[in-house]
């Protein structure tokens, strides 16, 4: 277990390091220059790039932007908000995302395992396709699709919460995007309950429960639930490495200032530190969740750590 | 408790189960081919057949359905900016009459119909939205593509070569399956120009992954068992046992796994079109379709109904069709 987890860490560190380097081969490759003021003489633009430091050789440059970035400096802001430190303007946006998506986890959740449950209770019956086809909207409708259909009707038609974010309504004004990016991860772990409660129904040591005569309700809750919660952690990682493609999305439609709606800013005015910062900070997520995933994976399941390591 | 050597046996306590229950014909099946299976188990499936009819239309309408009137994806006429729909015959019934609120907009041009109305500035919707739709199919073609030339090929590698290449090669794939499909393609479209091209591009750097994973999985599978060592035997090079021994034999897995790309390449395209890294304008993609509609939501919501129910009808009989391709190929996975 040890080594697998040394390696696994190796490897996010790894990764985050060859994405630090994209990030910054990518500054080199942007068209343009930082200062591109035309009002800036040869000589102000050599004292700016030696200031900044741009005037360094290649290598040097990269140590500095890893060492910076490793201290928590992401650079300044070019257009949206001059010379202010992207660092405080992803932190303070951060908690904003971070809770949307997780009301979305939580609700997804919630939704899932009801509809799931009863989904493998009543198998083949109306009820179940009724479920499973749920559960296939939900899998292929992208998210912005259900944030947009609320907007409209909850929304807009109904007035049942602010169509835009709402500062001074801080929670009604989540309420909807959570919604909306809920439906997919509700999806996904309703079919995954579903397959995973129908076999433990059909196990044997079901059927004894059965034999014994226990409650439905009982046999439900501390047998059947209970064993086939443990798979169901393990795609909560996938689910919410999901999510964080598609709030970015409906930050957009609902104009929540999240780091999603800032990335799309930053690509918009061409802010490159802000892009790139943004881009980072979810990759850096990602890696995180998947770290997570994986060492939680070999803790439940010994057979992956096994294999993946080649014996 | 009665005692159990007092206890009195009656004649029908036990009777013979089998009698009753048992009865049982042996049913004799014919033959049939592997792939005429995989048809028989598709068939059956209801969800599969109508995503099927449903891609078999919408394919067809974005062929010929930019065709069907004289306006092209790009012709503007301001003055019919943001018409609701109207089509002949229905508007009698008082649907798609080319009323807004309840006031008539074709007042000053009666012999005009839009199908499905036209956008802010003037165009065609209908036109359009066929048009969009091409290129959807056509990022999903090359995400295909793309599955089965990078992902089939480095998967049938890594795993038949084993020990230190597959090493080599597995780590590579997990290093760049650590960075965030969103993040590639958000700066590939900062660096790129965006369009077509440049999603596809994207697309090329992650969207085979899950395919290579598959296709490894396969061939390590298969790659011990007697007829490939025949083949050794007999003196074949390597690149003729992978291509002509082994990948028949995990042909149908592959192709499963490549139609479930298919929905994440046309949301990957979607996503960057809302972005405002899509296809530039006056091209249309079902996605760039959406970001524009998104705009005038409340006031105009025709403009985006149409490639939302296209966008949304694309997906979900994509992954109906890759659902019962999969259960038909394996139909282990049937029930579940």
């Amino acid at each position: 277990m040890k080594k697998y987890l040394i390696k696994r860490i190796m490897i996010s560190i790894a990764t985050l390091f060859v994405i630090l380097l994209v990030l910054f081969l990518m500054m080199e490759l942007m068209p343009g220059s930082p200062f591109n003021d035309e009002k800036l003489t040869e000589a102000q633009k050599a004292l700016l790039y030696a200031k900044y430091g741009l005037d360094q050789p290649l290598v040097v440059r990269f140590f500095t932007y890893l060492k910076n970035m490793l201290t928590g400096d992401f650079g300044v802001s070019y257009a949206i908000n001059k010379n202010y430190p992207v660092a405080l303007m992803v932190k303070e946006r951060l908690w904003l995302s971070c809770k949307i998506g997780l009301l979305a986890v939580v609700l997804g959740t919630i939704f899932g395992f009801v509809l799931g449950t009863v989904a493998a209770l009543k198998h083949n019956s109306w009820v179940d396709t009724l479920c499973s086809s749920i559960a296939v909207f939900g899998v292929s409708i992208p998210s912005y699709v259900f944030a947009l259909v609320l907007c409209y009707f909850v929304a807009f038609k109904l007035k049942l919460f602010p169509i835009l974010y709402n500062a001074k309504k801080p929670i009604a004004s989540i309420v909807l995007p959570a919604l909306a990016l809920s439906f997919s991860p509700t999806a996904s772990i309703a079919r995954f309950v579903r397959s995973e409660m129908l076999d433990v129904l059909n196990s044997d040591y079901i059927l004894l429960v059965k034999a014994k005569g226990i409650k439905d309700y009982k046999m439900i809750f501390s047998h059947v639930l209970r064993n086939s919660l443990i798979p169901v952690i393990t795609v909560l990682g996938p689910i919410m490495v999901g999510l964080l493609t598609g709030s970015s999305v409906v930050e957009k439609v609902f104009g929540i200032p999240g780091v999603g709606l800032l990335l799309i800013n930053g690509i918009q005015y061409n802010d490159y530190n802000v892009t790139i910062s943004c881009a980072f900070v979810y990759s850096l997520m990602y890696v995180v969740v998947m770290l997570i995933v994986d060492i939680l994976y070999g803790f439940i399941d010994p057979r992956i750590r096994i294999t993946k390591e080649g014996k | 408790m009665s005692d159990i050597n007092n206890y009195e046996y009656v004649e029908d306590d036990f009777t013979f189960a089998h009698d009753a229950n048992e009865k049982q014909l042996d049913e004799n099946y014919v033959a049939t081919s592997y792939l005429k299976d995989v048809w028989g188990n598709f068939k059956k499936n209801k969800g599969a057949i109508i995503g099927t009819i449903i891609i078999v239309i919408i394919t067809l309408l974005a062929i010929f359905g930019p065709y069907f009137n004289e306006s092209t994806y790009m012709s503007i006429i301001i003055d019919h900016a943001s018409l609701t729909p109207r089509i002949p015959f229905l508007e009698k019934f008082g649907i798609f009459d080319g009323t807004n609120k309840g006031t008539f907009v074709y007042e000053n041009f009666k012999d005009v119909y839009y199908w499905f109305g036209a956008d802010t500035l003037g165009r065609d919707l209908f036109t359009r939205v066929w048009a969009g739709t091409r290129v959807s199919l056509i990022i999903a073609f090359s995400a295909v593509m793309i599955d089965i030339f990078i992902g089939m090929v480095y998967g049938m590698v890594s795993g038949y070569f084993g020990g230190r290449i597959d090493m080599l090669m597995q780590r590579f794939a997990e290093v760049l399956n650590g960075i965030p499909t969103l993040v590639v393609v958000t700066l590939l479209g900062l660096v790129l120009q965006p369009g077509v091209e440049s999603i596809i591009f994207a697309l090329m750097i992650t969207g085979w992954i899950p395919m290579e994973r598959i296709a490894r999985a396969q061939v390590l599978k298969v790659k011990e068992q007697e007829y490939v060592l025949a083949a050794k035997t007999l003196g074949a090079k390597n690149f003729m046992i992978i291509f002509k021994e082994i990948l028949p034999n995990i042909f149908g897995q592959v192709i499963v796994t490549s139609m479930f790309s298919i929905p994440n390449a046309i949301f990957t395209e979607a996503y960057l079109s809302f972005m405002g890294l899509g296809v530039p304008e006056p091209l249309a993609s079902l996605g760039s379709l959406v970001s524009d509609g998104y705009k005038s939501l409340t006031s105009y919501p025709h403009i985006i109904l149409y490639p939302v129910i296209v966008l949304a009808l694309l997906m979900v009989s994509f992954n109906l069709f890759a659902d019962g391709l999969r259960d038909a190929f394996d139909p282990k996975m049937l029930n579940k």
